[in-house]
């Protein structure tokens, strides 16, 4: 309980359903995380400075737009560009079809959890990959 | 070490949010840091936003700022939601009802899980503000967990406090003048579209008019949501910020407030060494069970804790 892990849960784009975001964040919080939770459509801009104000460990982003491609490796370069990218394990999930996600692994995103990933997989890769 | 002191003194983005998590997780090169930096901080207004759950704490917080940054101010937000006692997790949600700031280089926000502490705050929530003071902001809010009867820290952390009730609490203020009501510098009545409003404000006034003190704490009917009654609430604020400093209170409060900070942090200190005698917790372990057992009594039990605390305190001491 000394260090808890900060998470931000993102909503990036368009999409107005937060049901899976919410379902995580309440995961990871009873996984003893603290969940900063910034509600739905969040410019890559917004997320970004609020990753840096919060100090957090990770950045778990929920997308069920169809924008993905656009969106988080635009994130992705931003946080770079802060230079806050080496610090941030940076994850996906929702609606992401899987011949996306190589493609988005090698624009830095670390982890891509599609619908029926069970929250405990989550936590635990969370767990084992934190970058700091 | 000296890397994040010097970027702190220059007001670094990331060093400040750096800070902020040291100080959550009791790092003591924080403590070191921030002791060595305290006396550039003290500059920032600091007003708190405290009052029940749901009374619009954080939309309140979202409008006023957004008038001082029409004035070129710079604010600093600490915005506080409760921790699980279970999990040790928390959801942290108030950014919700500040979108707009996150991108706002002149607003710099940041979410606390109270991690156990009662009151309303953090125990990193002090810290937090002196880190948000070095940044440089003119203004630092605070906004207190959903508050009940007793969480009155932020009286002890804050310049002016904003007491934010809504429509219908009824005879619930009755209920809670002796406790949170008590630490209102300015009042806010949010959601005042709502019935029973005047009889809210009414209620308020009534029990403002039994303080004895030289400010008479204000009462403002807003509507966040609608941002109808907002600058005005602004100017009740500055109000008092400005009494504070005309009438020398603010001196006064800020004495007492560190007075109460430096016994806080020799009680915390005190626990901490307390809990990592292996002696002290194995006694208190054997006590609690003759405790138990009728065989001595609880008080007689603290008394001898607390005087081979003080011993070993004193040993611990002279070899420095």
């Amino acid at each position: 309980m000394d260090k808890p892990i900060r998470v931000l849960v993102a909503k990036p784009g368009l999409d107005g359903h937060d049901r899976g975001a919410k379902v995580i964040a309440r995961a990871l919080r009873d996984a003893g995380m603290e969940v900063v939770y910034t509600g739905l459509r969040q410019t890559p801009d917004q997320i970004v400075q609020t990753a840096i104000q919060e100090d957090v460990d990770v950045l778990a982003m929920s997308i069920l737009s169809g924008a993905h491609n656009h969106l988080l490796p635009t994130i992705v370069e931003k946080l770079k560009k802060e230079g806050v990218y080496d610090e941030v394990l940076v994850l996906a999930g929702g609606v992401i079809p899987d011949d996306d996600i190589q493609g988005l692994k090698d624009a830095g995103i670390e982890a891509v959890f599609t619908p029926g990933t069970p929250t405990g997989v989550t936590v635990e890769f969370i767990k084992k990959n934190l970058k700091k | 070490m000296d890397n994040l002191k010097e970027k702190l003194r220059q007001g670094n983005k990331k060093a400040t949010a750096r800070m902020i998590t040291m100080l959550e997780n009791n790092d003591p090169k924080a403590i070191e840091i921030l002791g060595d930096l305290y006396r550039y901080t003290g500059k920032a207004k600091v007003v708190g936003i405290t009052g029940p759950p749901g009374a619009g704490k954080s939309t309140l917080t979202d409008k006023l700022v957004k008038i001082l940054r029409k004035e070129e101010k710079t604010v600093g937000i600490i915005a506080v939601d409760p921790t699980s006692p279970f999990s040790g997790g928390s959801i942290l949600g108030d950014r919700i009802r500040m979108n707009d700031l996150a991108v706002d280089p002149g607003v710099f926000i940041r979410s606390m899980g109270t991690r156990g502490h009662l009151g309303g705050l953090s125990k990193a929530t002090q810290g937090a503000v002196k880190a948000l003071d070095l940044y440089g902001m003119d203004y630092i809010f605070i906004e207190t967990v959903g508050v009940g009867q007793s969480e009155v820290d932020i009286m002890k952390t804050a310049d002016t406090v904003l007491m934010v009730m809504v429509p219908g609490l009824g005879d619930d203020i009755q209920a809670i003048k002796a406790g949170i009501m008590e630490i209102g510098d300015v009042f806010a009545i949010n959601k005042a579209d709502r019935e029973g409003a005047a009889k809210t404000h009414r209620e308020i006034d009534n029990m403002l008019d039994f303080a004895e003190t030289d400010w008479r704490p204000p009462v403002h009917q807003v509507v966040a949501t609608q941002n109808k009654g907002i600058e005005e609430l602004l100017s009740a604020i500055k109000d008092h910020l400005a009494y504070l400093n005309e009438s020398g209170e603010m001196l006064n409060r800020r004495i007492k407030s560190s007075e109460i900070e430096i016994l806080e942090l020799i009680k915390d200190r005190m626990m901490q060494d307390l809990l990592r005698e292996d002696e002290i917790q194995r006694d208190i372990k054997e006590f609690s069970k003759n405790v138990a057992e009728r065989r001595l009594n609880p008080y007689e039990a603290s008394e001898k804790v607390l005087r081979k605390t003080i011993k070993k305190e004193a040993e611990k001491y002279e070899n420095y």
